[in-house]
């Protein structure tokens, strides 16, 4: 029987970060609760804050179940992953700057040169540029988890267009709203101030070009897209225009936004599309989609795209493995926090070890994300541990195996009343003339008991993630 | 060889577009083998873009055409100053590593038989340059030259498959073999000044570049059978003939494209 640790209790005894919620639980009956989830779920509803499923069919609409319990982390304990966080978000970015410049971690044989120029994500098209102030992944997101009172794990670096920041916001918005008493009596460190830093890091890269106060926008794939709700959540808050690429055109080096009032310059691009979608003569000369000649504007300096084409090189999965080794190679510091030991199922002694232990381990598609074409071996029935050896056998460069950790649990509301379920963070690292991280981040909880997958996409749910001020 | 060059390229499309947006990789490269003399690229009605050289050492501009329009016009001149250096490019300035070129893309995947021919070519070779010629010499014996058999699409196995095909399908074919063996290779476009002799290729002319150790990139024409000399201008290059491609453009609207091209080269007496 595995131990799992548990963030509020050790034993009996109440864990200090989470002294503060005790006397709030006694003081909720089953009533009180169940109003209080209704109201919660009326309140998302009209916020409009929806998250559609791909592939599950149903309701696109469906709302994420959001877990009123809060998760909290104390002040020290917040301290080192912002450290460790931080950290990575360097590391990452002086690999993008090196890989698409002189390669020098590769020529000093740190990293296989074919895991990086042969990668799918490597973009020729910007080789040898160096986007402004030399920062490829503008927003980092660190997919975290915890095992032990001090041990911490990375699962997976976002470095390009990680999404669910707006269910950090908004999962504030609404408890403080629902318990505004939790927030006197507790010392929370906000993280409303997001979408300025957010505002002010893009406002840092502007292009060489940009001799004003520079214009943002976001480009969205569209509202079909499941993650439109943030687009237009963050560009409200950021008070910038929300775009779509028919609405932006190419002309004397400049991007231009069609406005009521004439064309507008355009100066800097969060963009919320894959990279085969952003110009069709520079990826994808099939599709219409895209904004024709945006990546000569943008190789010649003329707009900043954030975060920068190509970056999805470093936060490939097999890539992963080397982060520590980037944080050596280009910081000279130790790394803070721990990538999960990785099996490449590509390399002949790994693949012999997963294939003999799938029972016990997670494997995962070296491309995937969601949640999607994975196996937790523990969790899985026979016929589906055999049904996924088939697959890594037809292909094995495809996938890497983890073990399964220990998740740390949280109390979480559920049906009989309280219980201890699984859970994950993602904190948002910002990174342009500084680097910053609100302290705070989106608590994904898998609410089926027993369950290690917190994907919403999975039937995850979201919590408040508390920091306590000092 | 002192060549001049007049390159015009016209999209005529049968209503009007709303506008054009084009993003050229037509200026010779800088190297030991090409002094550029003179050099004018022009989009008729068009406005001049962003302008840069690219990783692998290409100029690439841009231009826009605002509509309504019913073509595009691109015209090229100039004169270039020639030398034969055997096909090594030798003084070009680029970043991209050579790795980088090992990937395959959809036009460049290597079959069994791409394998074979360069497995043949790599047993008993003399050395990496050896076995390039060998590469070359065994795709210009596989795939003989006809126009009109394969077309934009056809793939280095396709054409190997058919047996004919057109320079394209030569570099494609090149490049699979190459990448196959672990040597990294790239397709070249520009232009092919065809002397007397007859020889039936097309002016505006694509051939391949291996990655060689200790000589660096060196060029390989299957088509002619022989590596760049004073007779080539090159203009740019890619992971193959879509990527490398010297006009890549897009016209917005409704109406169907008719491209019509000329080249002609000249070798001015001196």
């Amino acid at each position: 029987m595995t131990q799992y640790f548990n963030e509020m209790y050790e034993g009996d005894a109440v864990r200090a970060p989470y002294a503060g919620l005790e006397s709030w639980i006694r003081s909720m009956p089953a009533e009180l609760r169940q109003m209080k989830q209704a109201e919660a779920e009326a309140l998302f509803r009209r916020i409009g804050i929806t998250f559609a499923v791909y592939g599950e069919g149903g309701d696109p609409d469906r709302l994420i179940p959001f877990d009123m319990f809060p998760r909290v982390f104390a002040q020290d304990e917040w301290r080192k992953l912002d450290r460790g966080v931080k950290q990575r978000a360097r590391a990452l970015n002086a690999f993008l700057r090196d890989v698409y410049g002189r390669g020098e971690i590769v020529r000093a044989g740190r990293i296989p040169a074919r895991l990086v120029y042969q990668n799918e994500a490597y973009e020729h098209a910007v080789s040898g540029f160096t986007p402004p102030r030399g920062i490829y992944s503008h927003i980092v997101g660190v997919d975290l988890v915890r095992t032990g009172p001090d041990e911490f794990f990375v699962l997976e670096d976002n470095c390009r267009t990680p999404s669910g920041v707006s269910y950090m916001l908004e999962n504030r918005e609404i408890m403080m709203r629902m318990f505004p008493q939790l927030f006197r009596e507790n010392r929370i460190a906000p993280v409303d101030g997001y979408a300025e830093l957010l505002r002010r890091t893009l406002a840092s890269v502007a292009p060489e070009k940009c001799d004003r106060a520079p214009t943002i926008a976001i480009l969205t794939p569209g509202h079909f897209n499941s993650a439109y709700y943030e687009h237009s959540f963050l560009a409200d808050l950021m008070g910038v225009e929300l775009v779509e690429a028919a609405d932006l055109f190419v002309e004397g080096g400049f991007v231009w936004m069609r406005t009521t009032e004439g064309p507008k310059k355009l100066d800097v691009i969060y963009r919320r599309i894959d990279d085969a979608f952003l110009d069709p003569l520079c990826f994808r000369p099939d599709s219409m989609l895209g904004v024709p000649g945006l990546m000569d504007v943008y190789r010649s300096g003329g707009v900043t795209i954030a975060s920068a084409p190509g970056a999805g090189v470093a936060d490939d999965k097999a890539i992963y493995t080397f982060v520590p080794e980037m944080v050596r190679f280009y910081l000279d510091e130790e790394p803070i926090l721990q990538n999960v030991p990785t099996w490449q199922c590509g390399k002949a002694d790994d693949l012999k070890y997963v294939l003999d232990n799938l029972g016990e381990l997670v494997v995962k598609e070296v491309h995937g994300s969601g949640g999607y074409g994975m196996l937790v071996g523990p969790k899985s029935t026979k016929d589906q541990i055999e049904a996924f050896r088939a697959k890594i056998e037809m292909d094995p460069d495809n996938y890497i195996a983890q073990p399964t950790l220990a998740l740390s649990t949280t109390p979480t509301f559920v049906e009989e009343g309280i219980a201890p379920r699984h859970v994950d963070l993602r904190p948002y690292c910002l990174v342009g003339e500084q680097v910053s991280l609100v302290p705070g981040g989106l608590t994904r909880v898998a609410l089926t008991e027993g369950s290690l997958v917190v994907n919403s996409s999975q039937g995850g749910g979201v919590k408040d993630t508390w920091v306590l001020a000092e | 060889m002192l060549l001049t060059v007049q390159h015009k390229t016209i999209y005529r499309y049968d209503m009007p577009m709303r506008s054009a947006v084009q993003s050229l990789r037509l200026f010779p490269s800088r190297f030991e083998g090409q002094h550029v003399l003179s050099w004018q690229v022009e989009v008729a009605n068009g406005l001049r873009g962003a302008s840069f050289r690219d990783g692998a050492g290409d100029k690439v501009e841009g231009w826009s055409v605002r509509g309504p329009l019913n073509e595009v016009v691109v015209t090229v001149e100039g004169q270039v100053e020639t030398a034969d250096l055997a096909g090594v490019l030798r003084g070009h300035r680029e970043m991209i590593a050579p790795e980088a070129y090992l990937r395959d893309t959809a036009a460049t995947e290597a079959d069994h038989a791409l394998r074979q021919i360069g497995a043949d070519a790599l047993a008993g070779s003399g050395g990496a340059l050896d076995a390039a010629h060998r590469m070359a010499a065994a795709i210009a014996e596989a795939i003989a030259y006809r126009p009109g058999v394969t077309h934009a699409h056809t793939t280095a196995a396709e054409a190997l498959a058919l047996a004919e095909g057109v320079c394209q399908d030569h570099a494609h074919a090149l490049i699979a073999t190459a990448r196959a063996q672990g040597i990294p290779a790239r397709y070249v476009s520009g232009y092919l000044y065809a002397s007397e002799d007859g020889t039936p290729h097309e002016a505006a002319h694509a051939w391949a570049e291996l990655y060689l150790d200790g000589l660096g990139w060196v060029g390989f024409d299957p088509a002619n059978r022989c590596c760049p000399d004073e007779r080539y201008i090159r203009l740019g290059s890619g992971m193959d003939a879509r990527d490398a491609a010297p006009i890549r453009g897009i016209a917005l609207g409704a109406g169907q494209e008719n491209l019509d091209v000329t080249v002609a080269l000249a070798a001015v007496q001196q």
